[in-house]
């Protein structure tokens, strides 16, 4: 069992960065108040043994699913219709964010 | 004759068969209703624009063909979490405002194929982030029994688009108690099925893992014949059962329970619950009984703990669906997420992330594992479970405002049969200060028909369903 971790304002600026979300400095410190409220509930789930128990992931027990491994015209969208509602598009391509050699803080 | 806008589908249908009026008729007396009253209760974020010509459509092919198809010619609310072509899509979020979909969702696909036409698209919490519809991007929908008052959520729109006489059949999705809740404060009938009963694909994900497209609509009956619809598996959604459905609308011939054992659960009688609220789950006990099923006293675990599972089951999922608004392919930037979006999706990567997901995610999912198996006993012995769906009758508007675990608390009542897939209806049973109170009757999975059957005869036999004066708006 673990204890009560109550998240801290660099907990927070760390979450952030990983869903690739910005939050106004004056936000952090309302937003760890906030987790540490919703943690302090969700840690009471520590009350409850679950020694031995397993996880239930799919709560319908189907496992692998699978389809033929051929192509559905039905669920492919074309060229144009998948542009379509893109902001940035080239050539038929999308245009995404460069991601090579920019400069990324270490986390 | 009854106001065209309180009509059921098959008092629709009536009305089509024997030239009382026509599908232009009935969509044009919507549209007016909307034009007065969506100003005021922002029910509709917006309609469909051939929605007249649809309409005149299907009017030539009732004269050539008749009603030969199940939903032909009923309007219908749509959740704005359903993928419309043609109608645009935003989950009530300004990151996917001015989103024209690709694609149209399974279900509404479905609908439309059995001949539904659809009136717009409705209000919800943004991304089916809350019980309140107060988190939408588009201001709150209000409750039409009082709109000081809230209509619940997620689906808050399509509940209150039944409650205003705005639509004669609506679609919700419900991850846990987003059908249920809404219809409750709203005073109408919702019907979550078994997860995996109706496909999610085109549904914008909240919680994968949870997340089940259902009916709200005039009747138990109603929500029997759109699930007919609706139901079965899903090419497009792996996670949709194989099991074949059942013809639903027989619900409507359960005359009595005879020989039908329901358990009132214990615990949902919460201690700070209202006794006006709580007498009227312990009279609709007694009805149930009157009517021939043998209602016992049950005893599962405390709702708090399932606010925990969900909290933490939908968080963490939440976190992985949203990761895809990326405002490349589809979609604004994510800096347009909301403050409910950004706190779930944090929360839900805090959840996941390295060092916290055995203690967060895993645990939860071993507790789910425990409310599943108490489940599973009880139903070895009790056809039907019910309780209050909601805590109280609806809030005022306001109340979620900086109450980052809102939802969680309104939806205690219905997060453990959320988690454990069940299959469950909200149906009204009774008022307090003038506002609905709901009755959930749940039932295990793929037990639609028990669920329906129970909720159909209670309905039947008592006169919750009323509707709201509008005049005084």
């Amino acid at each position: 069992m673990h204890k009560a971790h109550p998240i801290t304002s660099d907990d927070v600026r760390k979450i952030a960065k990983l869903a690739n979300l910005s939050v106004l400095p004056g936000e952090v410190d309302k937003l760890a108040g906030q987790f540490s409220e919703t943690v302090d509930v969700v840690n009471e789930l520590n009350e409850i043994d679950t020694t031995s128990v397993p996880e239930t992931y799919q709560v319908t027990n189907l496992v692998n699913v699978f389809r033929d491994d051929v192509v559905d015209p039905a669920r492919v969208l074309s060229q144009q219709q998948a542009l379509s509602q893109a902001k940035n598009t080239h050539n038929g391509f999308f245009v995404v964010p460069r991601v090579i050699d920019s400069v990324e803080d270490a986390l | 004759m009854k106001d065209l806008h309180t009509l059921t589908i098959d008092e629709v249908h009536a009305g089509y068969r024997n030239g009382d009026f026509t599908c232009t008729d009935l969509v044009r007396h919507l549209l007016n209703r909307i034009e007065k009253y969506n100003p005021k209760l922002n029910i509709f974020l917006r309609l469909n624009p051939e929605v007249l010509d649809q309409a005149a459509r299907i009017d030539r092919e009732i004269k050539e063909k008749g009603i030969n198809r199940p939903l032909l010619g009923i309007p219908f609310a749509i959740k704005d979490n359903f993928l419309t072509v043609g109608i645009e899509t935003t989950a009530s979020s300004n990151i996917l405002k001015g989103f024209m979909p690709q694609y149209e969702s399974s279900v509404t696909q479905k609908l439309l194929d059995a001949g539904a036409i659809f009136l717009g698209k409705t209000n919800m919490d943004s991304f089916a982030h809350g019980s309140s519809t107060e988190t939408s991007d588009f201001g709150p929908t209000l409750n039409p029994w009082n709109i000081e008052y809230l209509p619940g959520g997620s689906s808050g729109g399509s509940a209150a688009a039944i409650a205003a006489g705005l639509a004669t059949a609506a679609l919700g999705s419900e991850t846990a108690g987003s059908i249920r809740q809404p219809a409750a404060w709203c005073g109408v009938t919702g019907f979550k099925p078994t997860y995996g009963r109706a496909g999610r694909y085109g549904c914008i994900a909240m919680a994968s893992s949870t997340d089940s497209p259902g009916p709200i609509a005039r009747s138990v009956y109603d929500c029997a014949k759109i699930l007919e619809v609706i139901a079965g598996q899903d090419k497009f959604d792996a996670t949709t059962s194989p099991k074949p459905t059942d013809k639903y609308s027989a619900c409507s011939g359960q005359g009595s329970l005879a020989g039908m054992k329901i358990g009132l659960i214990k615990e949902y009688l919460l201690p700070e619950m209202r006794d006006d609220v709580k007498k009227l789950i312990y009279d609709s006990a007694d009805k149930l009984s009157s009517l021939g099923a043998q209602v016992e006293e049950v005893s599962l675990m405390d709702p708090k703990y399932s606010i925990g599972v969900y909290t933490v089951i939908q968080r963490s999922e939440v976190s992985s669906n949203l990761a895809r608004f990326d405002g490349i392919r589809f979609g604004h930037e994510r800096d347009r997420f909301n403050d409910e979006n950004k706190r779930r999706i944090m929360l839900g990567t805090y959840t996941l992330s390295a060092g916290y997901y055995d203690a967060y995610y895993k645990k939860a999912l071993a507790v789910r594992t425990k409310i599943i198996n108490e489940f599973a006993d009880l139903y070895k012995s009790y056809d039907a479970l019910i309780g209050a769906v909601s805590p109280g009758p609806a809030l005022k508007v306001g109340a979620s405002k900086d109450q980052p675990m809102f939802g969680e608390m309104q939806d205690m009542l219905l997060e453990a049969s959320s988690v454990a897939g069940l299959t469950s209806a909200s149906v009204p049973c009774g008022f307090v200060d003038g506002l609905p109170i709901g009755l959930q009757i749940t039932c295990d999975q793929f037990q639609e028909m028990k669920a329906l059957s129970i909720a159909h005869c209670f309905q039947k036999n008592t006169d919750f369903v009323k509707f709201p004066d509008l005049n005084s708006l």
